[in-house]
C-alpha cells in the first residue's frame, strides 16, 4: 500500500498545478466522481492535460475510461467534480465545450447508410459552413485521410480502419482544439493502428490537445505525453512513460527450457532465480546492457547451462500496468523475444 | 427541446430551425437511398384496399348501409380508412429509424457537437410527416385510379382533409419515436409500432362501427383512428362528421402531446 502513496505523488504536484495555471490547461478535472447506482465508476479523480499534449488514460476493460470520456466530452453528465474543458465550466457551459471538442469513440460514430462524402458534409452543415467551405474542407479530409476513392461508397461497406479514418475526419471538420479518442486503435490490424498513430502525431503537431484512452500501453508509450493509469475508479499512477517506469522493478533475461531435465538442472545450478515451473523458464534480474548480458552468458557457460530460448525483457508499460492494476496472476513476460517494435505484442499479453 | 441550451444564447430559434433543417435532409436521403423500407411499409393499405374492394367487395358493399350500394359505394367508404392506415403504417418506418439511430454510434457524436439537442428528433419528426404525406398522396392516387371520386368537397373541405392528414401524421410520428427510442433495437421497434397499422382493422375503416358487436362498439368507436376516418369521411364524401372532428383533434393533440413528452424525456435519460 505505501507504493500506492509513493506513486499518487506526481498527481498531487499536478492537481496543485490546476488551480493556479488552469487556463492553460486543455482539460482540468478535480474529484471527478460518478456512480451507476451503487456501482462507483469513478472514484473522484483529477486530471489535468496541458494545451497541445497527448494524455493518455490507461486501464484494463471496465476501469473507467469511456465514462471519463463520455463526461468530459458532455454525453454524460457527473455526480461530482469541477470540470473544465476548453476553459469552459462542463456544467454551466456544455454548449461551448461543444463548441471546443471533438470526439472519437470505441464505437465508430459514422452514418453508415449514406456515403463518406456525405457524412463529411453532414458534418459541415452541422458546423455551420458554408456550402463552398464545407466542401472544400471535406474534400481535404478526405484526400488526407484516403478516403478519396471510397468517398461514393455507403460508409457501411467500409472496412474497421476505413471507418476509423472517416470518423476521425469526421470529427475534424469542425476544426476542435481539444480532441477525445475513446480507444481509437481498438479492433484495428497493424497497418491500420500505425496509420491510425501517424494521424494521432499530425494531429498534436497541428497544436491539438488529445485526450486517449487505451489499453493498449504501448500505444500510450508511442504517443502519450502524460499517462493516467485508471484502476478500479482510481487513478493509481501518472507521469511519462519514463516516470512509469521507473516506479516498479527492471527487468530480466529469460531462460526457456523444453527439456524438464535440464530445466531442473538449471534451476538448481542459478540459485538466484525467479522459476516458472510451468512455462520451464527461469529470470534473472538483468537491466539488459551489453556488459550484464555478457557476463550473464559467460556464467550460463561456465555452469554448463544451455537454454532453448534466451531473451531479454527491459521494463515496460506492461509491469507498470500489472503492477498497479494489480493483475499478478497474469504472465509479466511475454513469450516471444522481446520486439518493442512490434505493435501486436503488448495487445496480446494484456487480453 | 427545453432546457438543455443556455437561455440567453441568442441564436437558439435559427439554430434549432437550421440543424433540424440538416437532420431532415440526413433522414430523406436515408429514405430515398432506400426507398424498400417506405414502399413495403405502403404494400399493406394499397393490398387491402384491392382486397376489400375486389374480393370482397359485393359482400362488403352489403353491410355499409342502404339499399343498391354496390362495389364503387364501398370504394368510396373504404378510402378515408384506408389513406389513415397508411398514415399508421408509414410512421413505423419512424420507429424503426429511431430506434436504429439511437443504437448507432452517430447519435453519440451528434449530443457532443454544438447543435441545437432537439433537432435529431424533430429531423426524424418532419421527415416522417413528409413521408406520410408523400405516402397518402400515391395510396390516394391508387384509389382514384381504382374509380374512387370525391362527391362535392369545397376547397375548404380539401384543405381540412389535408390538415387533418397532416396533424394525425404528426401524433401518430411522435407515438411512434417514442416507441423507437423505448426500443432496444430495429427489430424491436418494428414490432412495438405493428398496432399504429392493426388499430384500423378494428375501426370503422372497412365496415361501420354500429355493425360490430355492442361489447364492442365503444372501443371501435372512441379509438383514435375511428373519429379520424369518420371526420375525413364526411370531408371527402359528405357524410355525418357530428362530434367526431373535435374527438379527432383532441385524440392528435392528445397523442402528440404525449408522443412528444415520451421521446425527449427518453433521448435525455439517454445522458444520466
Amino acid at each position: 500500500m505505501h507504493r500506492e502513496t509513493a506513486l499518487n505523488a506526481p498527481c498531487r504536484n499536478l492537481c496543485g498545478m490546476t488551480t493556479t495555471t488552469s487556463h492553460s490547461l486543455a482539460i482540468a478535472a478535480k474529484g471527478l466522481r460518478k456512480a451507476y447506482g451503487d456501482k462507483t465508476v469513478l472514484d473522484g479523480i483529477d486530471l489535468a492535460v496541458p494545451s497541445g499534449t497527448v494524455f493518455s488514460l490507461l486501464g484494463p476493460n471496465g476501469a473507467g475510461k469511456t465514462t471519463a470520456v463520455k463526461i468530459l466530452s458532455t454525453l454524460v453528465t457527473a455526480d461530482a467534480g469541477e470540470l473544465h474543458v476548453g476553459g469552459y465550466d462542463l456544467a454551466a457551459d456544455p454548449q461551448s465545450v461543444r463548441a471546443a471538442i471533438g470526439v472519437t469513440g470505441q464505437f465508430s460514430a459514422v452514418d453508415g447508410l449514406i456515403t463518406g462524402e456525405e457524412n463529411m458534409l453532414l458534418m459541415a452543415d452541422l458546423h455551420h459552413l458554408s456550402r463552398s467551405e464545407g466542401r472544400r474542407r471535406a474534400v481535404e479530409l478526405l484526400e488526407r485521410f484516403d478516403l478519396v476513392e471510397a468517398a461514393k461508397k455507403p460508409a457501411s461497406t467500409y472496412s474497421g480502419g476505413m471507418r476509423r479514418r472517416l470518423d476521425i475526419a469526421m470529427t475534424l471538420v469542425g476544426n476542435p482544439r481539444i480532441i477525445f479518442l475513446d480507444e481509437p486503435t481498438t479492433g484495428l490490424d497493424p497497418r491500420a493502428r500505425h496509420s491510425m498513430w501517424g494521424i494521432i502525431r499530425e494531429l498534436v503537431s497541428d497544436g491539438v490537445s488529445v485526450f486517449l484512452t487505451t489499453q493498449y500501453l504501448e500505444e500510450a508509450d508511442e504517443l502519450a505525453d502524460r499517462i493516467a493509469v485508471l484502476n478500479d475508479g482510481k487513478i493509481a499512477a501518472e507521469g511519462t512513460a519514463e516516470e512509469l517506469k521507473r516506479l516498479i522493478p527492471g527487468g530480466h533475461v529469460r531462460l526457456r527450457f523444453t527439456d524438464p531435465a535440464a530445466y531442473q538442472s538449471a534451476a538448481v545450478a542459478l540459485r538466484e532465480v525467479t522459476r516458472d515451473d510451468e512455462a520451464l523458464a527461469l529470470q534473472i534480474p538483468s537491466d539488459g546492457s551489453q556488459r550484464e548480458l555478457r557476463a550473464i552468458l559467460d556464467w550460463l557457460d561456465a555452469a554448463g547451462i544451455e537454454a532453448d530460448e534466451l531473451t531479454v525483457h527491459t521494463p515496460d508499460l506492461d509491469d507498470v500496468f500489472f503492477t498497479l492494476t494489480g493483475n499478478s496472476n497474469v504472465p509479466n513476460q511475454p513469450n516471444q523475444p522481446n520486439q518493442p517494435n512490434q505493435p501486436n505484442q503488448p495487445k496480446e499479453t494484456v487480453r | 427541446m427545453s432546457a438543455p441550451l443556455a437561455p440567453a444564447r441568442p441564436t437558439r430559434i435559427s439554430l434549432a430551425v437550421r440543424d433540424s433543417n440538416t437532420m431532415l435532409r440526413r433522414n430523406l436521403l436515408h429514405a430515398r437511398r432506400y426507398p424498400s423500407m417506405t414502399l413495403n411499409l405502403l404494400l399493406t393499405p394499397i393490398m387491402l384496399l384491392l382486397l376489400f374492394v375486389y374480393i370482397f367487395g359485393d359482400v362488403m358493399s352489403a353491410g355499409i348501409g342502404g339499399g343498391g350500394a354496390d362495389r364503387s359505394d364501398y370504394i368510396a367508404y373504404i378510402v378515408p380508412g384506408i389513406l389513415m392506415m397508411t398514415i399508421g403504417g408509414t410512421v413505423i418506418g419512424a420507429a424503426v429509424a429511431v430506434a436504429t439511430d439511437m443504437t448507432e454510434g452517430i447519435i453519440a457524436r451528434f449530443r457532443t457537437m454544438a447543435i441545437h439537442r432537439g433537432s435529431v428528433l424533430i429531423g426524424h419528426v418532419v421527415g416522417s410527416v413528409l413521408q406520410c404525406i408523400a405516402s397518402v398522396v400515391l395510396v390516394g392516387a391508387v384509389a382514384v385510379a381504382i374509380g374512387f371520386r370525391s362527391t362535392d368537397a369545397t376547397a375548404l373541405e380539401w384543405l381540412a382533409a389535408f390538415g387533418l392528414l397532416a396533424l394525425f401524421s404528426l401524433a401518430l410520428t411522435w407515438i411512434a419515436v417514442g416507441m423507437g427510442m423505448a426500443s432496444p433495437n430495429a427489430e424491436a421497434a418494428s414490432n412495438s409500432a405493428q398496432p399504429l397499422i392493426l388499430l384500423p382493422l378494428i375501426s370503422s375503416a372497412f365496415i361501420p362501427a354500429d355493425t360490430m358487436p355492442g361489447w364492442f362498439r365503444p372501443i371501435a368507436e372512441y379509438q383514435p383512428f375511428t373519429p379520424a376516418i369518420e371526420t375525413l369521411r364526411g370531408l371527402l364524401l359528405g357524410t355525418e362528421i357530428g362530434n367526431n372532428w373535435w374527438i379527432a383533434l383532441v385524440w392528435c393533440v392528445g397523442l402528440a402531446v404525449l408522443g412528444y413528452r415520451w421521446s425527449t424525456a427518453s433521448f435525455n435519460r439517454a445522458s444520466q
